[in-house]
């Protein structure tokens, strides 16, 4: 450690930094060695393995049994993207992105600075507003479907209640899926509200007093203050949301299972009904590495893009 | 160092010493077979006939174990793939034969039973349905002991039929039928019980009517080979599509599972469904309703499936499931005795206490149910029995038959394309 700091602080001439070096190398050859390799072996063993083997799977026609034999080329790839249930899965991530964006987060953050006001009962709505978080996706899933059901739910009772025919949203192929997003917004808001609340309580009080001196009204504290110093919150809240949109699953199968007509399929929906239960492996595992691709070029050009400063 | 290691060592040492004397001495004494039995019945009261039976095997031969495995439906058929290449594969587990037991025939996963079936002169082959032993063959060898078999066929809410003034027993032609769903609808009643978001509700149509269009010959000549586009095929999409046309199902019937789609029936909020051979049972009713009771056996009628006009099929051409069990590889050698004990020496307890319908020759006499007869009867005089077509036709070819079945019946897409996209994936399995 101190030979790090001494190098890191002088400016050694190319002999003695060369020298200084090798001693430092020497010095983390061991640690290299007793460190690496386990976390290198369950790595590669759980990680760069099973990815590499998706990969290989996806160019065959196997059903999971014996040994993949039957080598097709790219034609797994080309099925994918001929398949409408594809495109309705990839415009349906899309639409959960671009709804978490323009209504989850402006409100989750509308909803953490009201929260984070000291007035009374702030912490028990905080509490309230959380809990659909808590709540296990399957669970959740189920919960709406009851509330969904156009015979004894209770968006049904609403609607008997205005003499209204009672609706059946989730049997519906063009409203169904903005049901499934108003379950989406319910559940995740509290999580993004959540971290807004901890960006908001790090934010200097005095910057806002300051403000407050210069005669800024609430609205203007809130745009040039409060807002620029929760920016990094903000890029987070946001990653957060394309991350999860991209691994939907768990609370759209009991909800509607892809359906109807495929009109609710997420990306990973449509891995499970046409890859796993199909046991179509090779083509599931296609998908799987479409997904995969789409994950990654998201996740590391929004890093670069946005999140470089954080 | 090295003392901590020593020490570890020693105890290691005694410790396996220790476990080597008492597996040796309980070896002896307990020479074990164990059947790991993969199954997935959820109802406790089917289960516990099982258990008995198991038990009675056990009381008989001591030297074997049954061992209960359970595997949601789904989970099953998602985690067999990988469970049948694995040391920890069950001894036997459920089928329902078709494109699934082809491809387990062909890993060498599983026991070919043709052997056990044909010994002694043939006693458990002659013992069982010939039909349903044809079912669960593949190239002439037998994979699975077939336990129990089933019908699809129209039931009928007899109080609503009467109220609109229709009679079940003047519906034989598929035009008949359609005539009967619209003056149901007249009267102001949901004529069809739909499962639309379970989808293999509405795949029993689209089969049914591709049955009556064809006739077994074109149906076989179909599988092998000669795929899915034929006019046959086109007029019994066409037929579905049209009957999707007179809206004749509940609303919402798109998001419906099947168990909503019985309670549906068994509130009598629709005249008919297109369902299993127990659906009139009591129990079944019982299980189905809203209000824990479902519809008087009585108030329940069957009628087959109608032919169509100018088809090939029979109105005795049978559509329903088949299941048998499986044994694999490195079972022990006596879960072929166990399975032959379950499904033919005890065929006639599984009808009488489980409401099935055994594949055993001879156990239609212990069906106690009247509905359950009835199937029984038909079944008897079946001229051909087709298994469920999203089982035989594979989880591929069969999943896109059930979406297309959805989609033609909503509209969704023309009969062409649904045969087309049901063509893509049949050519991909060949």
């Amino acid at each position: 450690m101190s030979q790090l700091a001494s190098s890191a602080l002088s400016l050694p001439t190319g002999k003695t930094r060369m020298r200084r070096r090798g001693v430092g190398n020497r010095g983390k050859w061991p640690v290299i060695v007793l460190f690496l390799p386990p976390a290198l072996l369950l790595f590669t063993l759980f990680v760069i393995l099973p990815m590499g083997e998706a990969a290989w799977y996806s160019f065959f026609n196997w059903n999971g049994y014996g040994l993949p034999d039957q080598w097709v080329g790219w034609k797994n790839y080309e099925l994918i993207f001929r398949q409408s249930a594809f495109r309705n899965a990839l415009v349906n991530n899309g639409l959960i992105i671009v709804v978490s964006i323009c209504i989850q987060i402006p409100l989750a953050l509308w909803l953490a600075t009201m929260v984070t006001k000291h007035i009374k009962g702030a912490l028990v709505f905080r509490l309230i507003f959380f809990l659909p978080y808590v709540l296990a996706d399957v669970a959740a899933g189920m919960i709406w479907r009851f509330v969904y059901d156009g015979e004894f739910g209770l968006v049904a009772n609403v609607a008997r209640f205005f003499g209204q025919a009672p609706p059946f949203w989730l049997a519906d192929k063009d409203v169904a899926f903005y049901a499934v997003l108003a379950v989406i917004v319910w559940k995740y808001f509290g999580f993004h509200m959540m971290l807004f609340i901890a960006g908001l309580q790090a934010i200097d009080k005095s910057v806002l007093e300051a403000a407050d001196i210069d005669g800024a009204t609430g609205w203007q504290k809130f745009t040039r203050v409060t807002l620029p110093l929760l920016g990094s919150t903000v890029r987070l809240s946001v990653f957060f949301a394309v991350v999860g949109s991209l691994q939907l699953f768990d609370m759209i199968m009991p909800l509607t299972g892809g359906g109807p007509s495929n009109s609710t399929q997420t990306l990973v929906t449509f891995l499970y009904s046409f890859g796993v239960m199909r046991m179509q492996v090779g083509f599931g595992s296609a998908v799987g590495v479409v997904l995969f691709i789409i994950c990654v070029t998201l996740a590391f050009s929004y890093k670069r893009v946005f999140m470089k400063n954080d | 160092m090295s003392g901590i290691f020593g020490r570890l060592a020693r105890q290691r040492g005694l410790f396996a010493l220790g476990t080597v004397a008492m597996l040796t001495a309980i070896v002896p004494a307990n020479a074990q077979t164990t059947i790991k039995w993969l199954h997935l019945e959820a109802n406790p009261d089917r289960l516990a006939t099982w258990e008995d039976i198991a038990a009675a095997y056990e009381e008989a031969n001591p030297d074997v174990t049954i061992e209960f495995q359970f595997l949601e439906n789904e989970a099953f058929k998602a985690k067999l793939p990988t469970l049948l290449q694995s040391n920890e594969a069950p001894s036997m587990f459920y089928t329902w034969g078709g494109g699934v037991l082809k491809a387990q025939s062909e890993t060498g996963a599983i026991r070919d039973l043709t052997a056990a079936m044909d010994a002694d002169g043939g006693a458990w082959r002659n013992a069982v349905s010939p039909a349903a032993v044809d079912g669960l063959s593949i190239d002439g060898k037998v994979w699975a002991g077939p336990q129990q078999s089933g019908l699809v066929s129209f039931f009928y809410n007899k109080a609503l039929f009467e109220e609109a003034g229709v009679d079940a027993a003047a519906i034989t032609t598929w035009d008949e039928y359609l005539a009967a769903v619209s003056a149901l609808k007249e009267a102001g009643i949901t004529p069809i019980a739909g499962g639309g978001g379970d989808k293999w509700p509405i795949h029993f149509f689209w089969s049914y009517l591709a049955m009556r269009e064809l006739g077994q010959d074109g149906f076989a000549a179909a599988k092998a080979g000669e795929g899915f586009q034929g006019e046959g095929f086109l007029r019994a999409s066409q037929k579905l599509a049209d009957l999707g046309a007179l809206e004749p199902f509940q609303d919402g019937y798109l998001g419906a599972s099947w168990p909503d789609t019985q309670a549906v029936f068994a509130d009598g909020r629709a005249a008919m469904m297109l369902a299993f051979e127990n659906t009139a049972t009591p129990s079944n009713q019982a299980n189905a309703a809203t209000d824990g009771k479902g519809l008087a056996s009585d108030n329940i009628g069957r009628f087959a499936f109608p032919v169509v006009e100018g088809g090939a099929g029979l109105i005795t051409d049978d559509f329903g499931g088949l299941n048998g069990w499986v044994v694999t590889t490195n079972a022990p050698p006596e879960t072929e005795d166990f399975i032959h004990f379950l499904t033919i020496e005890n065929a006639s307890v599984l009808a009488e206490r489980n409401s099935t319908l055994p594949t055993a020759l001879g156990s239609d006499a212990s069906v106690k149910d009247p509905s359950l007869a009835d199937s029984a009867a038909q079944m008897a005089k079946a001229t051909w029995h087709q298994n469920y077509l999203d089982q035989d036709l594979g989880p591929n070819v069969g999943r896109v038959v059930n979406d297309m079945s959805v989609e033609l019946v909503s509209g969704g897409v023309t009969p062409e394309e649904a045969l087309q996209q049901i063509q893509d994936a049949f050519s991909m399995e060949m």
